[in-house]
Parts: structure tokens; sequence; C-alpha cells
């Protein structure tokens, strides 16, 4: 995977200072207010995912403030036959229901305990047993190791293999934010998940998405700040993916392991700064947060201890054979039982020395060390601008204007980082409304994709769906770097990308992803709006809220006029071209 | 067909052939042999192929400098045990007395012993950061330190070597990355971006070729912004792709790619060149490298890693056969790792790096730059190795003496190109 880069082209800039008169004229760009209707569109697109057929005429009626409103209050909004058919009892998704403990216990432990088997049925046949280990010992894959691995999976029945629950979890968000009544919720779900990125195929962050999803960001992305950065620095998906799990206090700042620690190659000896920097970069900061080398140094030392219990808890561990390194520390620095893949504190490997960060003492006080180091980041006003710029650079602008971001950061500030009042600040602000922002931003992949399925009523079991964001360049839960996705334009906009929008719009009018229809009823009317131009202007308001150029509008009425060839319905037609246009590609 | 500057080109690659005399090296001798002259000549232009390893990948297990005890000392579990030492298969591969290969890169030996391929060691960027994202930053910008730059280094070679009065009209596809999204490193420059060349087009049975026409009408009457200008250059670009069916022919000289997102971009680049469809630039980036843990040592986590990326660099090489003395492929990645192991048998970030060169050009056999050492008082902050080599003076020399590119000064403002700073790595 790569890490996005988030700047706009040259040549992007040079065409849109040239042509910003044209811009100006074709998009909306204008010294005049929105009207209700646009207030409609827009706040469907920014604050929703787009939107369905009359969906625009129902937010204009009910003003957008109205409905802005009513989607800051998500738990007033009812969604209980979502929610049923996700969790209730006959789900097709049982395991966003599971704990972490039944998780492992489902799909873990037959992994571990098919890979006992055939490191048994292999020293049985082998004289020579494991291959000694090269210096450095063989904690991680080795081609053989991994071919074990394979092997073992092969010995589970596969709806027990690992992969369900990326496929759930994947199918749920799709689901939620294509059906959803609280939309606004799955935006910002969405935008939290990203910053706190975590990339779901990292060993034992296979097993721990659920849970972060569902306990740690869902249940906080309304409250403060502080509240949902304690949780994601508390949660095992975080803990393992930044290696935070496997940080120990340095020798001179710490007590001796017992032998079993001590004499195990695999171990963890030391510090691990992964999580520490990130936190400060990426989570709190920002990159020019003013935070030095050292500071990272110091807060991953705070840090140290901040682990995740095993995967056999306390009496399991035992027995377990324990090949180390794999983010659970040892079981010798278990001092008390632990649950099975939940957070735990090591007062064990936790660093006992004094430690400064931005200046301040940090007196050895074990996990308060930490939850106090975590408390002072989330208040900090380098945090304050870092999220409002983020979140404004979401909600409104790639380049957001540097006014509002300001103004959000103080009120970030003054409010003590609540979510639900700074996203207010900024979604009832009039640069929200300016019309230099009307339109003004690409759909992410993810966007784009779950637009298209609103816009015509579409149905889905999510699957196909989420290999169509994934071949344009957004696959959820998967982006490998701590940075998460870009949320600017330059990111998405590439040929390939492209060309894959377009070809997803034909499929999904067409029929032709698996598990995935459009409403006919919605398609014919589409189509039979092809008779006359001014039809097909009308099916655009319809069908994705918007007005098109006299371009699109011709160029749709002309191919609907010929079609030319018969794999293609006329009246699936004119939707595909209005999903390709691209003004829908627009937000 | 645009080389970056033709009669440069042709004069250079006459330079090159006299060089060959003096340099045994197979691509040159291959190009020799191959017919660079006449009509034919018309038909090759010199292509250089960059490949990011995102992530930070780390230099000193991958060129290993095992001449040094404090290597030793500082990663007693993951250290590549010296040539000899260990077991052949997981043990460094001398090069020179002092700097060995890790073993999973003991494919590139043959290429490094008949000079077609070379490193640069302790490189990198002057700036600071030990943030991935900054750093990738400001290597792909070019810039150092200098966040606003807009666009992309490689993007502003293509844009100074396009002043060529013989290049009028560039080649749809003379920029291609094979990820995803446009790279930093080639933003601004219009380049296609594509994962695949087969699924690049409309597909849509018998309704493609319409639809693809009504697509490109809208898209043309768009707003002009990024999204116009992308849809613009891809509508051309699948036009040639189409025409010339890269994706038919297959891999020369038996070569076999490691199945992976390497192997398959590779293997797409020399479709690509082999089509003659006008390519110059190609760029893929590899992520995997951030071995915060469990790193490994003659074998583990990087060995696999590196074993995929020599595997996939080799069959390219392989693959291409005389045509690759026409191609320079350069390896980078944002910075290096700490010298000392962590507590978790990994590195965490560092400073600098190694860089690979392989193909046309390329005065090979050599470790190239000035090896400050691992003794505490040579490290950088005390704990990394230090860069004695910018990654601009590698790269401009590449661009100039093998891409044609003169302002240099436009490619990386700011910088001091000068050539009395060039390493001679390109013959």
């Amino acid at each position: 995977m790569r890490f996005p880069v988030s700047r706009p082209c040259l040549a992007v800039s040079a065409a849109l200072s040239l042509g910003g008169l044209v811009l100006a004229a074709l998009t909306g760009a204008r010294s005049d207010a929105l009207t209700p209707r646009e207030q409609a569109l827009h706040v469907l697109n920014r604050l929703a995912f787009g939107p369905r057929p009359g969906d625009v005429d129902r937010v204009a009626k009910m003003g957008a403030a109205a409905w802005v409103e009513q989607q800051l209050h998500p738990e007033r909004i009812d969604d209980g036959a979502l929610e049923a058919r996700l969790s209730g009892p006959g789900s097709q998704y049982p395991t966003l229901a599971m704990s972490n403990a039944q998780i492992i216990a489902r799909f873990e432990v037959p992994l571990l305990e098919a890979r006992k088997k055939i490191k048994a049925e292999r020293a049985a046949t082998n004289a020579r047993g494991d291959e000694t280990a090269a210096p450095g010992g063989e904690a991680e894959p080795t081609e053989a190791a991994e071919a074990e691995v394979a092997k073992a999976r092969e010995l589970i029945p596969p709806d027990q293999r690992p992969k369900r629950l990326l496929d759930e979890l994947t199918s749920a968000r799709i689901l939620r934010a294509a059906e959803s009544e609280r939309q606004l919720n799955e935006v910002m779900v969405d935008f939290w998940m990203n910053h706190f990125n975590v990339y779901a195929n990292k060993g034992q962050d296979r097993f721990a998405m659920v849970s972060f999803e569902r306990d740690t960001i869902r249940p906080h992305i309304w409250g403060r700040f502080e509240d949902l950065l304690q949780a994601t620095a508390k949660s095992p998906a975080m803990l393992f993916y930044l290696d935070n799990a496997r940080s120990v206090a340095d020798e001179q700042h710490r007590g001796t392991f017992p032998a079993a620690i001590r004499n195990n190659p695999n171990a963890p000896k030391g510090l691990n700064e992964n999580y520490a920097r990130e936190l400060m970069e990426l989570h709190t900061l920002g990159v020019d947060g003013g935070y030095t080398q050292k500071d990272v140094t110091e807060l991953a030392r705070i840090l140290t201890g901040w682990s995740i219990g095993r995967p056999q808890g306390g009496e399991g561990a035992r027995k377990a054979t324990n090949r180390g390194g794999r983010g659970f520390g040892r079981r010798a620095m278990m001092q008390e039982p632990e649950s099975p893949g939940e957070f735990v504190f090591r007062a064990r490997a936790h660093d006992e020395g004094t430690k400064t960060l931005l200046g301040i003492s940090f007196p050895p006080s074990g996990i308060a060390e930490g939850e106090r180091a975590i408390a002072m980041l989330a208040h900090h006003p380098a945090t304050a601008h870092h999220i409002a710029y983020q979140l404004c650079q979401r909600l409104v602008a790639d380049e957001p204007p540097a006014p509002l971001v300001d103004r959000v950061a103080k009120r970030f500030l003054a409010n003590g980082g609540d979510l639900r009042d700074t996203v207010r600040a900024i979604v009832t602000s009039p640069e929200f409304f300016d019309p230099q922002y009307y339109r003004a931003k690409i759909k992410s992949p993810f966007e784009y994709v779950v637009s298209a399925l609103r816009a015509v009523g579409g149905a889905t079991d999510g699957r196909a769906i989420a290999r169509q964001i994934a071949e344009m360049g957004e696959p959820l839960y998967l982006c490998q770097p701590p940075t998460g996705y870009s949320d600017t334009a330059d990111a998405w906009v590439s040929s390939g990308a492209l060309l894959a929008r377009l070809n997803f719009a034909l499929a999904l009018a067409q029929g032709r992803l698996p598990g995935t229809q459009a409403d006919a009823g919605i398609l014919r009317l589409a189509g039979s709006a092809s008779v006359t131009g001014r039809g097909v202007d009308s099916a655009a308001h319809w069908l994705i809220g918007t007005d098109i150029s006299e371009e699109t509008l011709s160029t749709i009425t002309k191919r609907a006029a010929e079609p030319g060839s018969e794999s293609v319905e006329p009246s699936s037609l004119v939707a595909a071209l209005l999903l390709g246009s691209p003004e829908f590609q627009r937000q | 067909m645009t080389p970056f500057d033709r009669r440069l080109f042709l004069k250079s690659s006459g330079l090159s052939l006299i060089a060959g005399g003096l340099l045994p090296n197979v691509f040159v001798r291959m190009a020799q042999a191959s017919p660079l002259s006449g009509a034919a000549a018309n038909k090759s232009s010199r292509v250089l192929v960059a490949i990011f390893q995102r992530g930070a990948v780390d230099g000193l297990n991958m060129l290993v400098p095992y001449g040094e005890k404090v290597y030793y000392d500082a990663r007693p579990s993951i250290a590549v045990p010296r040539p000899g030492a260990g077991a052949t298969d997981r043990s460094a591969v001398n090069l020179d007395g002092f700097f060995g290969l890790h073993p999973s890169l003991a494919p590139l030996l043959p290429y490094f012993q008949d000079r077609s391929a070379a490193f640069v060691h302790a490189v990198g960027s002057p700036d600071t950061t030990r943030s991935h994202f900054d750093a990738q930053d400001f290597m792909e910008s070019g810039t150092p330190g200098i966040k606003s730059t807009p666009d992309g280094f490689l993007a502003r070679a293509l844009q100074t070597a396009r002043s060529a009065p013989e290049n009028a009209k560039p080649s749809p596809l003379r920029a291609v990355t094979m990820t995803p999204g446009m790279p930093r490193i080639l933003s601004g420059s219009g380049a296609i971006a594509m994962t695949t060349l087969s699924g690049f087009g409309i597909r849509a049975g018998q309704a493609s070729e319409p639809l693809t026409q009504s697509f490109e009408s809208m898209y043309e009457g768009a707003v002009a912004g990024t999204l116009q200008a992308t849809a613009q250059e891809s509508f051309e670009a699948v036009d040639l792709v189409r025409s010339t069916n890269p994706a038919g022919i297959a891999p020369g000289n038996g070569a076999a790619y490691p199945r992976g997102p390497l192997g398959n971009a590779l293997r797409q680049i020399a479709q690509l060149i082999k089509a003659d469809v006008g390519l110059e630039v190609a760029f893929t980036d590899v992520g995997g490298w951030d071995t915060h843990a469990a790193e490994g040592g003659g074998n583990g986590q990087l060995a696999n890693r590196l074993r995929d990326f020599a595997q996939a660099i080799t069959a390219f090489a392989k693959d291409l056969g005389s045509r690759m003395g026409d191609v320079t492929l350069v390896t980078m990645s944002e910075f290096g790792r700490t010298v000392k192991e962590n507590g978790n048998r990994g590195t965490d970030h560092g400073h600098a790096n190694v860089m690979l060169l392989l193909g046309g050009g390329v005065a090979g056999g050599r470790v190239y730059g000035k090896w400050p050492g691992l003794d505490a008082s040579h490290l950088y902050e005390n704990r990394d190795l230090a860069v004695t080599t910018d990654f601009r003076d590698v790269f401009a020399e590449v661009l100039s003496k093998r891409m044609g590119v003169t302002a240099l000064d436009r490619v990386f403002p700011g910088y001091d190109c000068a050539p009395g700073k060039r390493l001679g790595l390109i013959a």
C-alpha cells in the first residue's frame, strides 16, 4: 500500500487559476447564496453519502439547517430496521456482535491449534525437527512458517477463517453508509476510522478490528476527543498495529525480568517508539506540533506496559506454547490473569523512571502516567488546530479556509474537545454554505460508490461493492500506513481510478455486480426520461440531484437516441452515463 | 517516441559505446549488439524506472557493512552474519570486502559483478524528519524541508525535457505509474496511473467503443481541472494501449516474475517498454519495510520482503534483455533505520539509507558514497547512519546523463547540482 499524497498538482492549480472564470460559471462559485435546494444537496453530499431519489426535495422542504441538527443527534434517529438486520437474531453478520474473547476462541484459537498440529506432525515425520534459528530467532513468518499458516488455514472450515471477520465488517460498513438514517454518524465513523487508521491485515489486528470499530470508535465520536483518544490508546487494535503492545522499558529503567523472559530471545527487550510518534504526529499535535525526537522517546517510555491480554488468557497461558513476539509480551510478564485480546497494563514492563514530555515532568505512576500524557495531548492547542484542520478538510474543502480552521480550533479548546459541538461549529458556519465550496470536493471511492448505490435505490450484500471500492484505491480497513487515506482530490483522481469509476457505473446500472441490484423502477424512470433532452435533465435532477452541463446533457441524449448495441439496455444507459458523469464525481 | 532529447540521447549513447570499451557492462554490450542505429533507433528510447520502498527499508541490512564490528554489537539478534559466518543462504554475500548483500538480494550479484548494478550507501535526504509521510513527501517533491512545493521532481524533469524542440506531441504514455493513485513524485506530470494494463479501458462488451466515446465527450465538456485533464489523458492512453496491446507481450528470456504487486508492476512496465509506446518515466512503489518488530536477520520478515524485491527486479532485467541497455532502474526509500535494534528485535526510524541503480549507463560493480562509519561519534543524533550523499545528487546524475535533462535547477530548485558533486555513477 502507498502513503497517500495530499497536495494538489501544479497542473491543477494552474488550471484552476487560469480557468477561474469558467470554473465560477460552471460549478456555481459565485457571490449569491445557495438556494434551499442547493443547500439540501450540499448537506446530503457532505454530511451524508449522497441523496437517494427524492431526498433533495425532502431536505429542501424541511430546511437544510433542521436536517443538520437532526443528524447531529444520531441517537435520536431510529435505525432499528438496519441494526436488526446487521446484528439482530438470524443476522448474516454474526461476528459483528462477538466479543474479543469470542472472536479469539472462534477464529484464532483454531488457527493456533491447527498450526500446533502441523508442527507436531512435522516433528514426528522429520527427525530433524524444527530448524535451528539463525541469530535473531525466527519469530516472524519465514516462507516455511507462512506455508505452515496457509496449511493450518486449510484445516479450518471457510466460515471460521479470519477473513470472514473482515468480510462481514466491510459489508456492514457499506450497508450502514448506504442505508442508515444516521448518515452524518456514518460520515464521522469514516472520518475517525481513517484518523485512527489501523491496517486490518496486520497479524492480530484481524481479530481486533470488529471491536475497534464497534467499541472504540463508534461510541465515542460524539463525545469528548479525549475519551476517544484514550479509547484508541487502550484498544488492542491500535496497540498491536503501532507496536506499543510489544514496547517494554529499557533494562536500566525497570526491574529484572524473570528468567523465562530473559532467556527467551523472542521476548521484547526494550522500547518501541512507533505508536508514541504517530500518537503525536497523526492523532494529536500534527507533524508541525512542536515535539522532538526526545519527546517521542519519552512518550514511548510513558506508554510502556500498555499491551494486550494473551489469546488463552490467564489459565490457558500456563500450557500455551509461547512463540513470543506476537504482541502479547511474555506470559511470565503477567502478574495476574488477563482477558484474552483485551487491554492490559503490565506494571512489570513499565518504565520506572521519571520522564519529561513537552517540558512537563512525569514522575513514575504506572498507567496513570500514560492517561495523563494522553489527556495533555488531547487538549493541546496544536491538537485543536490539527483536528480542526482535518475536519474542515473533510467537510468543507481540500484546502479549508484558514479563518474557519482557527475559529473551529478555538471552539474545540473552549468546549473541552466536545466533538458534537466542534462538528456543529463547522457545518453551521457561513463558510460551509459558501458557494465557492459547493460541489468543490471530489468524492472518495467509498463516497462515490455508496452515493451511486443510493442514487439508484440499490440493494447489496456489500461484497461486490467492497471489491469496487478497493479497485478504485480505497480498500476499507486496509490502508497500510498509519496516515490513513487522503481526504483530497488529487489522491483519488488518476487515470486508473477514473476508469474504474466509469466501469463501476456501467456494471451497477447493468446489474452486473453480484449480490447487488439497482431498483428497476428507478432505472426505468431514468431511462424513459431520455425521449427528450429536457427529460434527461430532469432525470439528472431526480437521480443525482444536480444540474448537468450542456455537454453531459447532449451526450446522454444522443447516446440514448441511438443505443447502438444490444449489450446495454436503454433503461440502464441513462443511469450509467449519469453515474459516470463528471458532475457525479463531485460533492 | 519522445526521448527527453533525441539528439542528446544519440550523442550520449555514442559516448556510452566508447565507455563500453572500458567498462564491461553487460547492458552496454547488449546495446551494441542491438539495432540502436538507423531506423530502428527511433523505436528505442531511454526509460527511467523508479521504485519507492515505502515505509523506510533497513538499508543496513540490505547492504550490510559487515566490516564494521559496531554493526554486530548494535544488532545482537538481527544482524546479517558476515560472509561465510553462517549458513550460505543466511549470510551476507560479499561485494567488496567491506559491504555484503543481504542473502535475499543474491540474485543481484551477477549484475554487480558484470558492472551493471551499483549501490549508493549513506544516501538520503538532509531533512531531519522521522515521519514517513513528511520524509516521503520531501523525497518525492525533491525539495526537502519545503512542504509547499506543488509538484513532484520527476514531473518537473519531464516538463523541462518537454521544452526540447522535437518533442512536439508527447506520447500519452510518456510517464506511467503502476499505482492506484498519482504519487507525489509525478504529481503535475499528467502521468497515467494504472494497476493493470488489461483492465485499462471501458469494459462493456460490444458497447465498449460507443460508451468510451460518450464518456470521453462528457469529460471533454467538464469543468477545467484535475478531473477533466485526467479524463482526457486517460482516454488518449486507453486508445494507445488498445492499439499496441502491451498486455499481450509475454516475458522474454524465460524471465519469471514473482507473484505480488512489485512483480506485477515491473512485468507491466516491461510490457510497455517492449510495446514501444513512448514510455520515458515509469514509477512504482512497494511497501512492507517498516520493520519495528521481529525484523529478522539473514532470514525472517525483512528477508522475505527483500527476496521478492530482488526477484522482481532481476526478472525485469532478464525480461528486457538487450533493451535493458535503454533502461535505468533506481530504487529509493524515505529514510533508513536505527543502527541499534530496538526492544522488539526490530528497528525504529533512522536517517541515511541505500539506493540501487541497475541498467543502461550505470557504472556498476561499486558501492558509491562516502561511508561515515557506525561509531557513536559518526552517527547522526547519536543513533542513525549519517547522510553523506544527498539523494538529489544521484537523481541529478541519472537525469542529466541518461535522460538529457539540462535544467536541473528547475528539477531541484534551490539545490546546487554542480557536476563537480557527481559520484560518477553513470558512465
